[in-house]
């Protein structure tokens, strides 16, 4: 199955490349937009512009060298591996959105993956598209859950915090390697702050997570971002 | 002339462990002996040693070299995972955190004098003392059973050898044979544990043996995730599995390892694997220490896990009797970082943050089919209390099971470096 998967990815980039069957890769960018906006805006954005996010910007993705983003934190396994010379061409990236933890072990990227080809395949034409007109529409993640200002800007305490991220390394790895649990390692502190409230709200579906949020005072959820945050300090 | 040449001995040990540590000649640094280098024991001489950042002189006394995880024992008995990776040394602990790794039993504590006696001679002085010393079993709990009789019947309850024998008997038993396990009465280690075994028992038959029987003589009325258990075999392992419980005689009930016969209130069973797991009780340390109440455990205070009989004296994990949490792995290493806290503050006047409680246990019935069980806790003025609680449901899909085992296999990875590292 993923020799086959490989093969059908190749056929269609090939292809695309040579623009033989446009409706299929307009249909197929289109869902990877979709998909795009869904899974994986969240964490990663577009433009080299945008304020830091949890994984690093995706701008000109296709074809460049793995762990290259100035100034983000990597995983020491991203960073090992493009010492190595790992280059993102598309068979590479289209490995490592299949199984992200098993292309690269140790890496922080939360995600389970996607075993169907032909929907990486459409990921892959999206950001082959977006990479090579930048100025294309970035879809806008929805936000999860509003929150007010004054929750946003609460100050967190950073030694409060590291206490309570006792409660989570026993399960999130401190040294932010992702296997079946997410890494939640050098989060933008808003980003950190949104998710927990989204689980205290019962609005993301974890009842492990919930039950932890439910505890957690606004306070707390600002201290644990905070901590996290800056975990590598 | 004899208690001399130990004392001697003693001396020259904490004087080779002083010298390991970065201290500053003339200069005392509060001390924490911790005995048990498990869950509890192995986060709190972390938590103390790393957060402390060398103000505080901690020693580890742990027997092995290698600490082998109770927990995913019987994932390696069901072939779902390797025995080395269930090892793990305590290397980094003395690297990276200055701690005072020392390979040897506990024997003694002088509660008067503060001081610890290792069965090599070391006398180990403390300020604050940490117990983390697991289980041990209750002599005479099956009758019939001891521990001289665990290479014929294994209890495999304590990880590493005893799991490879289970493991071994389990795999060469003859067609169609009869598996025995005797379960423990409450409390014990890892409530789900022995019904974890089971399903992994099951699984291994079912592939090399599957016209053999699996016999579960119980003295319970119920057990841990029970529905979720019984539709799992029900399922994956039909007709294979057979509990009797306490309205059967299970609460009567002896075996003869000479003969492999359990006798069941009088009924006697012919059987090819007996695994007897005891009645238990906490490690002998603590009840040499004269810290454990009538049943066996020692009673903590619910906010920082303090002895109830010596406010120097810290037990944590399955030796104490706390209240509402399971005796787990994680919540051991949910209690160390409450008691480092709370010892940090005492020691050095770091901030004193209030308990923080929480535990999940994962199981694993079948291939991709895992559950889990878990809640949230505080401490009370009488015990740690139940704040809210979570389980798996039957008639889950096969994605939640598999998204629920992929889970336990973070938070084992999560937990071993939360210790380790």
């Amino acid at each position: 199955m993923p020799e086959r998967a490989r093969q059908s990815w190749r056929a269609l980039a090939l292809l695309a490349g040579f623009g033989a069957v446009p409706a299929l890769a307009n249909g197929q960018i289109e869902a990877g937009a979709a998909l795009w906006a869904r899974e994986c805006a969240a964490c990663h954005a577009l433009s080299p512009d945008a304020p830091p996010g949890i994984g690093p910007h995706l701008a000109g993705i296709i074809d460049r060298p793995a762990a290259s983003v100035a100034g983000f934190a990597y995983s020491p396994a991203l960073v090992e591996a493009g010492a190595a010379g790992l280059v993102w061409e598309l068979p590479a990236l289209d490995a490592l959105i299949e199984n992200p933890a098993g292309l690269l072990p140790g890496n922080r990227m939360g995600y389970a993956g996607i075993p169907d080809a032909m929907t990486r395949a459409g990921l892959l034409a999206f950001l082959e598209s977006g990479a090579q007109t930048p100025e294309s529409p970035t879809p806008e993640p929805e936000p999860e859950i509003e929150l007010p200002p004054e929750v946003l800007a609460l100050e967190g305490d950073r030694e409060w915090g590291e206490y309570l991220a006792g409660e989570c390394t026993t399960c999130h790895r401190r040294d932010g390697a992702a296997q079946g649990i997410p890494s939640i390692t050098n989060w933008p502190e808003a980003r950190f702050v949104t998710v927990m409230h989204a689980y205290r709200a019962g609005l993301r579906s974890h009842d492990g997570m919930q039950t932890v949020a439910r505890r957690l005072m606004d306070e707390d959820i600002a201290a644990l971002a905070a901590y996290f945050a800056t975990i590598d300090q | 002339m004899h208690l001399k040449r130990r004392s001697f001995l003693g001396t020259m040990a904490a004087g080779a462990a002083a010298l390991s540590a970065p201290a500053v000649l003339g200069q005392t640094r509060p001390r924490v002996v911790v005995v048990g280098g498990g869950s509890g024991g192995a986060t709190a001489a972390r938590y103390i040693a790393r957060d402390s950042q060398g103000a505080i002189d901690v020693t580890l006394v742990e027997p092995t070299r290698s600490y082998y995880t109770c927990y995913f024992s019987n994932l390696y008995l069901g072939g779902f995972w390797d025995l080395a990776d269930l090892g793990h040394s305590y290397g980094r602990l003395a690297a990276r955190h200055g701690i005072n790794v020392v390979h040897d039993w506990a024997v003694a504590v002088d509660r008067d004098a503060q001081t610890v006696t290792l069965a090599g001679g070391a006398v180990l002085p403390y300020d604050r003392l940490v117990l983390s010393p697991g289980i041990d079993f209750v002599d005479d709990s099956v009758p019939g059973w001891s521990v001289a009789a665990q290479n014929r019947m294994p209890h495999a309850y304590k990880a590493g050898s005893q799991t490879e024998l289970l493991k071994a008997q389990v795999e060469n038993m003859r067609e169609g044979g009869t598996y025995c396990m005797i379960a423990p009465p409450n409390p014990y280690r890892c409530p789900p544990g022995p019904y974890e075994r089971i399903s992994m028992v099951a699984h291994v038959l079912k592939e090399r043996n599957p016209t053999a029987k699996i016999l579960i003589v119980d003295p319970k009325e119920n057990f841990s995730k029970q529905g979720l258990f019984e539709e799992g075999w029900a399922r994956h392992y039909p007709g294979m599995i057979e509990r009797i419980g306490p309205d059967f005689g299970a609460g009567n009930t002896s075996v003869d390892p000479e003969a492999m016969t359990v006798n069941i209130d009088g009924m006697v069973e012919e059987v090819d694997v007996c695994n007897v797991i005891p009645a238990q009780k906490a490690g002998r340390i603590a009840e040499l220490t004269g810290l454990t109440n009538e049943a066996g455990w020692a009673p903590v205070v619910p906010a920082d896990m303090r002895s109830r009989m010596d406010d120097k004296v810290f037990v944590l994990g399955d030796a104490s009797a706390q209240g509402d949490m399971p005796k787990s792995g994680f919540s051991a290493n949910s209690q160390a970082k409450v008691a480092a806290n709370a010892i940090r503050h005492e020691l050095t006047d770091s901030r004193l943050f209030p308990a923080r409680y929480a535990n999940t246990c994962w199981s694993l019935i079948a291939t991709d089919d895992g559950v889990k069980v878990g809640a949230s806790y505080e401490p009370t003025e009488e015990k740690i209390a139940t704040v809210e609680g979570f389980i798996s449901q039957t008639g889950e899909d096969a994605e939640l099971r598999r998204a629920t085992y992929e889970e336990s296999i973070g938070w084992y990875n999560g937990i071993v470096e939360d210790m380790f590292s």
